[in-house]
């Protein structure tokens, strides 16, 4: 198996069912170190499963089964043996926030805790640095002790940010991160991804056509579980695309 | 279908009102549904004022000595000569079988529930509700038995005891008892923690113990201790298993494999025989008082325990 070394992640023809219903039909795609890559699609069309099964996520649901190969970094995932430690390396943002039942530090320094990080001073650091990150440090940095479900659903959202960059991710996924947020948040949030992007790469599910067109180098659309179109943005985006439904469904008149 | 129509009126649908029955039929259903409400109130003073009816004149009789009753060792309520009645060693009894019976039944209980509610499967998991709902179902008297005979005479062979009805026999059959209970309700507790919560945690990279300790425990952490009050409270007030596998000794026990006596086994024993409205009639009934107020005191401190938590 020969991976290239830009390839942070590379999908070979991979399978996913739940039970006896296929829902991603046999997919392969290369993302590259320290890109924006993202990938858009209607509902239904197999996005989210799709993330889940870079960081093994898809293992919560009863009855799915995988085929095919993931490597990250030359690694199989569905082989690895410490699932937890890829988990790590693989952060993951739900599309809508789930706040832990603990204080927004302790929400922040969680996964820093369990993979073994004890020390107060680096904690306090990082905590505070993740939560910059995510554009949440001014509002919260006076009452890191309350609860982190008490928090609006919008700063809930960014805490599950600040929480997923908390454990220092080569890779971060965003599922459709911006559905409970506010345009201005959203485009806050947006600039510190691109930011992100020259230390790790970037995988964002979006239904928000732009917000791909925006912040990524290259576009993936999928629909009903296969990829219609992949490449350059530009591309994508164009008057022009490989594929007449890539079109279609960009300029909104899929249907 | 009527026409639409031409002059652009609008056409509105009219619905049937409501009929004045069922708006009466409403009220009379709110009204019993807050009777049944308040019903339990009511049976909890009831209770309170009958038993304390019953132990009343005592107080006031000139020889009672509230003092004694709460802090003596002595009970002697049938002697010829000096009646004392002094029910410290009762009460000890009844909290030192108690606390040994939690000491073995929350690690077991929680762990039970915890083993249930994350590691097993779905099949195993219906298999071990369905058995520990069936140890729920043994009557008391059957725990008793068991602790006067099979766990007696395991007690003497193991540790050498004189004899194997005593605190430590007492304590294995309540915590027996008490078991099905914290594994059901804290089984509930953490069948109510969010799904999403355990896939966030295992998502960040946590193991499963540590998603476990550091977020399932948090999070159900009222219905946990609301578990392990309740069997508490099956504890203290359970009579006879305790009746028949603590030895009914009156004395402060010294270790586990003393014999003592509850307060709850005292009142079973001796009301069938005091005469009814003697002394020591009454007395039994001021017992019942005491017992109505460490249960009290369990649930209001518990009560309070978890409204601190949830303030936190």
């Amino acid at each position: 198996m020969s991976a290239p070394s830009d390839k942070t992640i590379v999908v070979q023809d991979l399978r996913l069912a739940y039970g006896t219903r296929e829902v991603i039909h046999g997919i392969s795609f290369e993302v590259g170190r320290n890109e924006i890559f993202a990938i858009i699609g209607p509902a239904q069309s197999g996005k989210s499963s799709l993330l889940r099964c870079l960081n093994r996520t898809i293992d919560f649901v009863a009855g799915a089964t995988m085929t095919g190969t993931i490597l990250f970094e030359g690694e199989n995932v569905r082989k690895t043996r410490d699932v937890f430690a890829l988990r790590r390396k693989i952060g993951m943002v739900a599309p809508l926030p789930v706040g832990l039942p603990l204080t927004i530090y302790d929400n922040v320094a969680f996964a820093p805790r369990c993979a073994g990080m004890h020390d107060k001073h680096e904690l306090d650091g990082l905590v505070e640095r993740c939560l910059r990150q995510a554009a949440l440090w001014d509002e919260v940095k006076d009452r890191l002790g309350s609860l982190g479900t008490a928090l609006s659903g919008g700063q809930q959202q960014r805490l599950t940010i600040a929480r997923a960059l908390s454990h220092q991710p080569d890779v971060l996924c965003l599922d459709e991160f911006s559905i409970a947020i506010d345009p201005v948040t959203t485009m806050r949030i947006e600039d510190v991804l691109k930011e992100l992007s020259r230390e790790i790469t970037i995988v964002l599910v979006t239904n928000l056509v732009q917000q791909a067109r925006r912040l990524a180098r290259r576009t993936m659309f999928m629909w009903k579980g296969e990829i219609v179109e992949l490449g350059a943005t530009e591309v994508v985006f164009s008057e022009a695309p490989a594929d007449r439904r890539t079109y279609d469904y960009v300029h909104g008149i899929f249907g | 279908m009527t026409a639409i129509p031409a002059s652009g009126e609008r056409v509105r649908t009219r619905l049937p009102g409501r009929k004045p029955l069922v708006i009466l039929g409403e009220r009379a259903l709110e009204i019993l549904i807050r009777l049944s409400g308040f019903s339990a109130i009511f049976f909890v003073l009831a209770i309170f004022f009958f038993v304390f009816r019953e132990a009343a004149p005592v107080l006031f009789d000139a020889e009672f000595d509230a003092k004694e009753f709460l802090f003596s060792t002595e009970w002697y309520p049938t002697s010829e000569r000096n009646v004392r009645y002094g029910t410290w060693a009762l009460t000890f009894g009844s909290v030192a079988v108690t606390a040994l019976a939690m000491v073995i039944a929350v690690p077991f209980g929680l762990g039970a529930a915890i083993y249930i509610s994350e590691f097993s499967g779905k099949k195993q998991k219906e298999i071990l509700k369905i058995v520990i709902e069936l140890l729920a179902a043994i009557p008391s008297v059957v725990w008793g038995f068991i602790g006067l005979t099979v766990m007696s005479k395991l007690i003497v062979d193991l540790t050498g005891a004189p004899v194997g009805v005593n605190l430590l026999n007492g304590g294995i059959i309540l915590a027996l008892m008490s078991i099905p209970i914290i594994v059901s309700i804290g089984e509930d507790a953490l069948k109510a923690v969010p799904d999403s919560f355990r896939e966030a945690a295992e998502a960040l990279g946590a193991t499963k113990l540590q998603m476990i300790r550091r977020v399932l425990l948090p999070a159900a952490r009222n219905g946990l201790l609301a578990a392990v009050l309740l069997g508490v409270g099956r504890a203290v007030g359970e009579t006879m298993a305790v009746l028949m596998a603590t030895g009914h000794a009156v004395r402060i026990p010294h270790g586990p494999l003393d014999s003592v006596r509850t307060l709850t086994a005292n009142i079973a024993a001796e009301l069938g025989e005091a005469a009814a409205g003697s002394p020591h009639y009454r007395v039994l009934f001021l017992t019942g008082v005491l017992l109505f107020v460490i249960t009290f005191v369990v649930n209001l401190t518990a009560d309070m325990a978890i409204r601190g938590l949830r303030r936190k």
